[in-house]
């Protein structure tokens, strides 16, 4: 076990975990931030998907002795209200179905928006090609991309 | 909108305590013999409803869900019926999801498609009454009559007079009329919520990261566990050494129970390290099958003399002797995991006084029940509290990860949450059974289908035809029979149950047969329909009327046989109440074929809510398209070959066609949405392939079939 500072949502943390801990489990179990999901372990799935320093990453196999001081965002931060222009966007396009896996194609889409706010449907697809839905909702994430892209250029 | 969760006690105290107001009881289930009543101030205990509507004094109508909420949208389509007669504004109403704590048994489930046409009439008859008693009580403040007042969005208005009160301001007296023997239903031409796209009750919560799933829950306290199941179906414990698993900080304890090893401990990532140190032996306790004796026993089974013969009509054997032409043909789909993004997971409270139970799960009452037999305690002791479910598609139709977390809170006798890793997800058993099908069709000098015959052999799968669809009974001579192999793999309903196979082997032979006949494939399943009303063959369960509208207009929507340069496949089929129509577009790009294109046409009867129907549909044809051409469960030793989203292949993201969604309008009461989409898909692709390259296919997943090769999928191809 070792001692972590971590920052998170712009709040400092304290916890103490072994050093290969995913951060996903991390989050969870020693903080309560449950909206970042467990879907597969492997990095295969993006429901557990956060922001690194801005950039989305699979909390699932990211050990915690590697965040350091990087600033982690999770779905809790992403607004304080739910009010991010992404989030916005999928309660007015009504993206989800079951919602497990939304907070984590929300975090990936919100990192794409914003390093590329006008990004082309091709880029749409590399980007969010990693993050399953088992509900099918890929035409509403991909209609709520394009409806977040327009709130944030405006 | 708001969206809560509590107990059925907890709602009747508030709710009756909030200072008057009026509280009706009221039972969605159609096997429920009580109706509705008032539930009287000062009540602390009526739990004989498993619904209930609440309009307290300050306008809030809230209304109280029982049915467990899995993606299907239930949860925002019912208080939309009841708000729809009870003239509520919208923006007024809050729902509340139940807990499993009657002392009654009854039917709280999810699946089958069946929520909505179960409840349909019931919920409606709610809300008119409460409307009613909220109109009379305006009628006797007023000293008018009744006949002269109307209720709408929240207010009860006399409009001779220009006044009007607020729901809440009628409450309190409306809860001292009697209710009414009869209520009038609005007519369909005046709904302004029902048929509306109205969001998702839970979209901000699930938006903003909320707990909501079962996953999430955490009590203090609580200990984590993950358990060890035999990885080879067939096999069973001999002997296990935990020692080393124990040794792992945070480990609580290693115990055995029946043939499964829990590593019980603090947090999740430790018994996920200390799980891979166990020790455990097993041995062979059944059959130990791998996936090529599947393959070869299907063939054995299709020619096998006995089966259990599910329908004969007329005589087969004169039909196919006489015929002018036979066409044979076989089809084979493996195994598949249901896959939730949820994976199974329980929290279980053994007390000695009583057992708290909370989880997803699409069957709450018979996990109660199944839980109640093992600890052999009366249900009444246990109460389960619904979680959100993240996702089901029929895994959580079975209790046994509810039962496992109970039995390992009462040996460890502390509160303990189960979870599953994706891994004992997917190799942890509950199938959509693997199963093969051979159909042959005679036809006639003419082209006419004189004789079918279907046989269907399957891995516990039941019986794995569904021998009064169609075309059964616009057939002259036809028989259906089945074999079913015992086998220590465990199998289940798996989202459109065996529907969602048997439609694509179904819709793919009818199409080779219709192009054997020389006929256009649309045309050729009219002439069926209108042959089998005719003059029909035996019983016919499903509406030829019904299908034919979802055939033409699926038809006409797709511009069926005038695009130019397109390929288009053709389905329909009729499961779990509804109709739906698919045509499938296939285009050639860069000299190979794209799948660009799905039209679908379904009749579900009155579409509830636009937004949530509209998403089933879609949903369930990207789950047909997905599993048709991926999904993938092998075998070998008795153990699943396949373990994770790495080497099970679901659907992504820039694989899903265009689908345009169109619903027939035809004001029959709702027949159901959550499954009819995803059946007929596998076969509208496979069709639509078929044009475009002269290849069939036969067997599931397509991607494993040589003839697919260089297949691309995609909108944006």
């Amino acid at each position: 076990m070792a001692n972590y500072q971590l920052l998170i949502n712009g709040k400092k943390y304290q916890t103490e975990a072994d050093p290969d801990t995913p951060l996903l489990w991390v989050l969870r179990d020693n903080l309560g931030l449950l909206g970042t999901k467990y879907g597969c372990g492997i990095a295969q799935c993006g429901a557990c998907t956060v922001h690194l320093n801005g950039l989305a990453v699979r909390s699932c196999t990211l050990p915690v002795s590697t965040v350091g001081t990087k600033k982690v965002t999770t779905i809790e931060g992403l607004s304080a209200d739910g009010t991010h222009p992404v989030q916005q966007a999928w309660d007015e396009v009504d993206v989800p179905q079951c919602g497990y896996c939304q907070a984590g194609q929300i975090m990936t889409a919100a990192a794409l928006l914003a390093k590329n706010p006008k990004p082309s449907s091709q880029e749409i697809d590399t980007a969010m090609n990693g993050n399953l839905c088992r509900c099918g909702t890929y035409h509403r994430i991909q209609e709520a991309i394009v409806l977040a892209s327009s709130k944030i250029s405006k | 909108m708001e969206t809560i969760r509590t107990s059925r006690r907890d709602f009747i105290k508030l709710s009756v305590a909030a200072g008057g107001g009026l509280v009706l009881g009221f039972n969605w289930s159609d096997t429920e013999a009580a109706g509705i009543a008032l539930v009287p101030a000062g009540a602390s205990d009526a739990v004989n409803f498993n619904s209930y509507l609440a309009i307290s004094p300050n306008d809030i109508v809230t209304i109280f869900s029982p049915n467990p909420e899995l993606g299907q949208n239930i949860k925002t389509s019912f208080p939309m019926i009841v708000a729809e007669e009870l003239e509520a504004d919208w923006s007024k109403v809050n729902v509340v999801q139940a807990a499993l704590d009657t002392k009654k048994f009854e039917r709280q489930l999810t699946g089958g498609s069946g929520a909505i046409p179960h409840s349909w009439e019931r919920l409606r008859k709610a809300g008119a009454t409460a409307k009613y008693l909220l109109i009379e009580a305006a009628a006797k403040r007023w000293g008018v009559s009744s006949a002269t007042l109307v209720a709408e969005n929240g207010r009860v208005w006399d409009k001779a007079n220009n006044r009007s009160l607020t729901f809440g301001e009628l409450a309190s007296e409306a809860s001292q009329i009697s209710l009414p023997a009869e209520v009038k239903l609005k007519d369909r031409k005046d709904f302004k919520i029902i048929g509306k796209p109205i969001r998702n009750v839970d979209n901000q919560a699930m938006l903003s990261g909320k707990p909501l799933y079962g996953l999430d829950f955490y009590r203090e306290g609580m200990l984590t566990a993950m358990i060890q199941r035999p990885r080879s179906f067939g096999m069973k414990v001999k002997s296990f050494d935990g020692t080393a698993a124990k040794a792992v900080p945070g480990i609580v304890d290693v115990i055995q129970f029946k043939n499964n090893v829990a590593v019980i401990g603090k947090n999740t990532w430790s018994i996920i390290k200390a799980r891979k140190l166990l020790k455990i032996e097993y041995e062979k306790e059944a059959a130990i099958e791998s996936t090529p004796d599947h393959d070869a026993l299907f063939r054995k089974l299709l020619d096998a003399k006995e089966a259990t013969v599910r329908r004969k009509d007329g005589d087969v054997d004169t039909a196919f002797s006489g015929a002018a032409k036979v066409i044979k043909r076989e089809y084979q789909c493996p195994f598949l995991p249901h896959n939730p993004m949820e994976p199974m997971n329980f929290f279980a409270h053994v007390r000695p006084d009583g057992v708290e139970l909370v989880g997803p799960s699409q069957t709450p009452d018979m996990a109660r029940n199944e839980v109640a037999k093992l600890l052999g305690i009366a249900p009444d002791k246990i109460t389960l509290e619904l979680t959100r479910l993240g996702g089901g598609f029929g895994r959580r139709l079975k209790a046994d990860y509810v039962v496992e977390a109970a039995e390992l809170s009462s040996l460890v006798k502390a509160p303990v949450k189960v979870i599953w890793t994706r891994e004992d997800d997917m190799g942890g058993g509950s199938y959509r059974p693997a199963v093969r099908y051979r159909f042959e069709a005679a036809l006639d000098k003419d082209g006419n289908l004189i004789g079918y015959k279907l046989r269907g052999v399957g891995i516990n799968s039941g019986n794995p035809t569904r021998e009064h669809n169609f075309p059964s009974g616009a057939v002259d001579h036809l028989l259906i029979d089945s074999i079913e192999h015992q086998s220590p793999i465990t199998t289940g309903a798996w989202r459109a149950p065996i529907t969602n196979f048997l439609a694509f082997a179904e819709q793919a032979f009818l199409d080779e047969v219709a192009v054997e006949a020389k006929k256009d494939p649309v045309q050729f399943r009219l002439d069926l329909l209108d042959r089998g009303k005719k003059s029909p063959v035996g019983e016919i369960r499903y509406d030829i009327d019904r299908m034919k509208t979802v055939i033409q207009l699926a038809a006409e929507k797709a511009q069926w046989g005038k695009k130019k340069n397109v390929a288009q496949g053709f389905s329909v089929y009729f499961s779990h109440r509804s109709y739906v129509a698919q045509v499938a577009e296939v285009e050639i790009k860069g000299g190979k074929p794209a799948v660009k294109r799905i039209i679908a046409a379904s009749d579900c009867g009155i579409v509830v809510n636009k937004s949530g129907a509209e998403q089933q549909v879609r949903g369930g044809i990207v789950d047909g398209m997905g599993h048709a051409f991926f999904g993938n469960l092998t075998f070998k030793d008795g153990a699943a070959e396949q373990l994770n989203f790495n080497s099970f292949r679901l659907i992504r993201f820039k694989e899903v066609p265009e689908i345009d969604v169109h619903f027939v309008d035809n004001g029959i009461d709702p027949t159901g949405l959550g499954e009819p989409a995803l059946p007929p898909t596998g076969g509208a692709i496979a069709n639509a392939l078929f044009k475009a390259t002269g290849k069939r296919l036969y067997n599931q997943p397509f991607n494993k079939q040589p003839d697919l090769e260089g297949v691309s999928l995609g909108r944006s191809i």
